[in-house]
């Protein structure tokens, strides 16, 4: 027993593991003293791990996604320790796999996606005058297994040990041949599970977009935020279920011993490749294309101008939601399918270009002749358009499948997604935080503060990844622990890079605290002349959102009804608002998920079992709960309202 | 979400127990049966449509007809992913792949292809 506990339980041998290990059981208890200290757990349970108000859903995404920046952005700084003094062996080549691994897929599907989608779950409603999304229950389902899905991917750090093929996972190097033990088993259960949750949110957000807007608001009158979720739920609903299907084969070749992917056994390897990318396209497209709305709503309300050409960016995403799924196979041109195959793959992902140009123009149109007020959000969407529009040049040269033969694995190709993927969704994140957090929050973040942080990311991302084209161009191929002298001075200038990004992020996070204590508070719901529906509500926002709800007259409802003096609280018309009740059903079902995975990453499949029993009986008494929710009396309303608007007037 | 009916859900017993029954046969027809392959992928091919009516009518509202143009959009949207997805698999690894090395076939086919670049 205690030969397999720290043989194979724990991860043992490394310094820095158990640095980590003492670090997660300090802030372990040092979180579990506090609760306890100020006796916040019943406070915690009934305002937040109960909760399915989306605010609050979606404020809980967004911390869970800064903390796995910062886990991210730890593997990045070790990755980069490792290639600035390759000869000292700071890690070995074991660890350095597993680093690029955990980096990868945590800044993908926990970081990114999470991120968005907690943007979307703050302001998608509130935009369409909505006072819910259409399942609440299902957005804390949603949330929960994203949180146990990440919980017991970040797990295989300490025990059993991490996954290491890739964020790609390419079999047969992640079969069960060429990799026992449970450290895939990590990757395939923790995005299995977290990924049920995406696919909730998505039909989440397509039936709250299609069926709970404001009277008045047809498509062509919703903010453009608004219709990039709209589009990125329609891509998460038909692209996820591939990757469900694709992580349950490789699990039952993993542990029930059956042949898709494997070599020996007539398994197709490649097909686990063309299955991922089926998926991983359509993927790049659901972590960008939130971010160009937040872009949009930004430089329009800070170039104080409507939205130009907001029919051309509607298509466009129209357009690219279509083309993403023809596109997979310029990510493994190199497979060799031929001259066919490559030719057409090539074309289509050329294609793209286009609709991602139209945008651009369109929000350089939208400042042309504005009136453009230089606040925190707008340096990142200003900082965003020529470094996006590098990754993108990169991107077209990628496309090439001549050319690609040179460029792939190698550092060009980590430099090119990493300009798109940084300047797009990670600037479109800090745009859209600093943006809404006046109104999830109730105070700006400091302005000061803000822009010291924007200029140190922006600076250090430039100097961390232009450099790496070269290295590409040099032969320097990605996932390696060392490298050749010549590689050494431009592998210097991009670790100087990182530590400027991490500085910046640090600030940033400095800053939450920072204005959190100093910050003057918002009297008033319209932090920055805003335009769209989000901004009509008081701050904080009543958890009904609207009193009354609005009548859309036009597009940017909100700049209307500022001009004809009409408010979200229409004293003559209050009626009972309908709500849904708080339900720890979410919460209790994921945590036997969580139970279910980890038996299935350790192949136990008692403790599985007993877990799935769990979450089913779950279900079973979700299925037969027929609570209604409440009403809110229209006096409640009228006090809350008063409260709130009492300094407005 | 609530307020339809507030009776035993019998649609959604019958097409879950529907659902499971032809999961199983599926995979029993490719594990344990012994049929011969092209009846194997018929006979997992007409149970997967049958579960697809299955799910559409018992669990999504395939029926009720307020949101209909949503409906039909996204149906198409489904077959046309679907066909994507199917098509552009066999297409894309279908590329001379197998398993037995010694007969050359699949490099021929390689070789002709570098040919017919080069002219």
């Amino acid at each position: 027993m205690l030969d397999f506990l720290l043989n194979e339980f724990l991860v043992t041998g490394d310094p820095l593991i158990y640095g980590a290990m003492v670090s997660m059981v300090l802030v372990s208890i040092a979180i579990v003293y506090v609760l306890t200290y100020f006796k916040k757990w019943g406070y915690l349970w009934r305002e937040w791990l109960t909760t399915v108000d989306h605010k609050k859903i979606g404020i809980m995404y967004i911390i869970a996604a800064i903390a796995m920046l910062f886990r991210g952005g730890v593997d990045a700084l070790l990755m980069r320790t490792q290639l600035t003094l390759p000869g000292m062996e700071f890690l070995n080549s074991q660890h350095y796999n597993e680093i690029f691994t955990t980096h990868g897929t945590i800044m993908i599907i926990f970081m990114a996606m999470p991120f968005l989608i907690g943007l979307m779950n703050f302001v998608v409603p509130l935009q369409i005058g909505a006072r819910d999304v259409a399942f609440p229950f299902l957005n804390a389902v949603s949330f929960w297994s994203f949180a146990i899905g990440a919980l017991l991917f970040n797990l295989s750090f300490v025990i059993g040990g991490s996954p290491d093929a890739g964020w790609t996972n390419y079999a047969p190097m992640a079969g069960p041949n060429l990799n026992p033990g449970p450290n895939i088993n990590y990757y395939l259960i923790g995005l299995q599970i977290s990924g049920i949750g995406t696919l909730a949110t998505g039909i989440n957000f397509l039936a709250t977009i299609l069926k709970m807007r404001a009277p008045g608001m047809t498509l062509m009158r919703m903010p453009i935020f608004t219709w990039s979720s709209l589009i990125t739920s329609l891509i998460i609903t038909f692209a996820f279920p591939i990757l469900t299907v694709a992580l349950a084969l490789m699990t039952i070749d993993r542990i029930f011993g059956s042949q898709f992917f494997t070599l020996t056994g007539d398994g197709m390897p490649m097909m686990w490749a063309n299955l991922f990318w089926l998926w991983g396209h359509p993927e790049v497209y659901i972590v960008i294309l939130p971010a160009f709305g937040i872009f949009s709503e930004v430089i329009s309300t800070f170039a104080r101008k409507q939205l130009f050409g907001y029919k051309a960016m509607v298509w466009s995403m129209v357009i690219i939601a279509g083309l993403s799924f023809v596109v997979w196979v310029h990510h493994f041109f190199t497979m060799g399918a031929g001259a066919g195959v490559n030719s057409f793959f090539s074309i289509t992902t050329m294609l793209i270009s286009v609709p991602t140009g139209v945008k651009i123009f369109n929000w350089l149109g939208t400042m042309y002749k504005g009136k453009i007020r230089f606040d925190t959000p707008m340096l990142w969407a200003l900082g965003f358009i020529p470094c996006f529009v590098l990754g993108g040049v990169t991107g077209v040269m990628l496309a090439m499948a001549a050319a690609d033969y040179q460029y792939h694995n190698t550092y060009f190709l980590v430099a090119h997604f990493h300009n798109v993927l940084i300047a797009g969704t990670v600037f479109g994140c800090f745009a859209g935080l600093t943006f809404w957090y006046p109104k999830m929050f109730g105070h700006k973040m400091n302005e000061t503060l803000g822009k010291i942080s924007f200029w140190f990311f922006l600076i250090g991302f430039n100097v961390c990844f232009l450099p790496m084209y070269f290295l590409g161009f040099a032969g320097m191929p990605r996932r390696t622990y060392s490298i050749e002298p010549e590689w050494m001075p431009l592998n210097v200038v991009s670790s100087v890079g990182a530590v400027l990004m991490a500085v910046g992020f640090a600030v940033f996070v400095y800053n939450i605290y920072y204005s959190f204590r100093y910050s003057p508070r918002e009297t008033q719901g319209d932090a920055w002349d805003g335009r769209a529906l989000e901004w009509a509500t008081t701050t904080p926002v009543p958890f009904y959102n609207f009193a009354t709800v609005p009548k859309v007259e036009g597009p940017e409802a909100y700049w209307l009804m500022k001009q004809k003096g009409k408010t979200t609280y229409d004293k003559n018309n209050l009626e009972p608002i309908h709500m849904p009740s708080d339900s720890g059903v979410p919460f209790i079902m994921m945590a036997f998920m969580f139970v279910a995975g980890f038996g299935l990453v350790w192949e136990w499949m008692i403790v599985a079992i007993a877990g799935l029993i769990g979450v089913l009986a779950c279900m079973f008494i979700r299925s037969f709960d027929y609570d209604h929710g409440f009403h809110v009396s229209v006096e409640e309303i009228k006090e809350t309202e008063e409260k709130a608007r009492r300094e407005e007037k | 979400m609530s307020g339809h009916s507030e009776g035993f859900p019998k649609k959604h017993i019958v097409g879950f127990l529907g659902s499971m029954v032809l999961t199983i046969a599926a995979a029993w027809a490719a594990v344990g049966s012994g049929l011969p392959t092209p009846w194997i992928i018929a006979s997992i091919m007409v149970m997967a449509v049958i579960q697809a009516g299955i799910q559409l009518f018992m669990f999504m509202h395939m029926t009720e007809t307020e949101s209909g143009g949503i409906q039909v959009g996204n149906m198409l949207h489904a077959f046309f992913i679907a066909a994507i997805i199917i098509a552009g698999s066999i297409w894309t690894m279908s590329f001379g792949y197998a398993h037995n090395h010694d007969d050359g076939g699949s490099g021929e086919m390689e070789m002709e292809n570098h040919q017919d670049m080069e002219e």
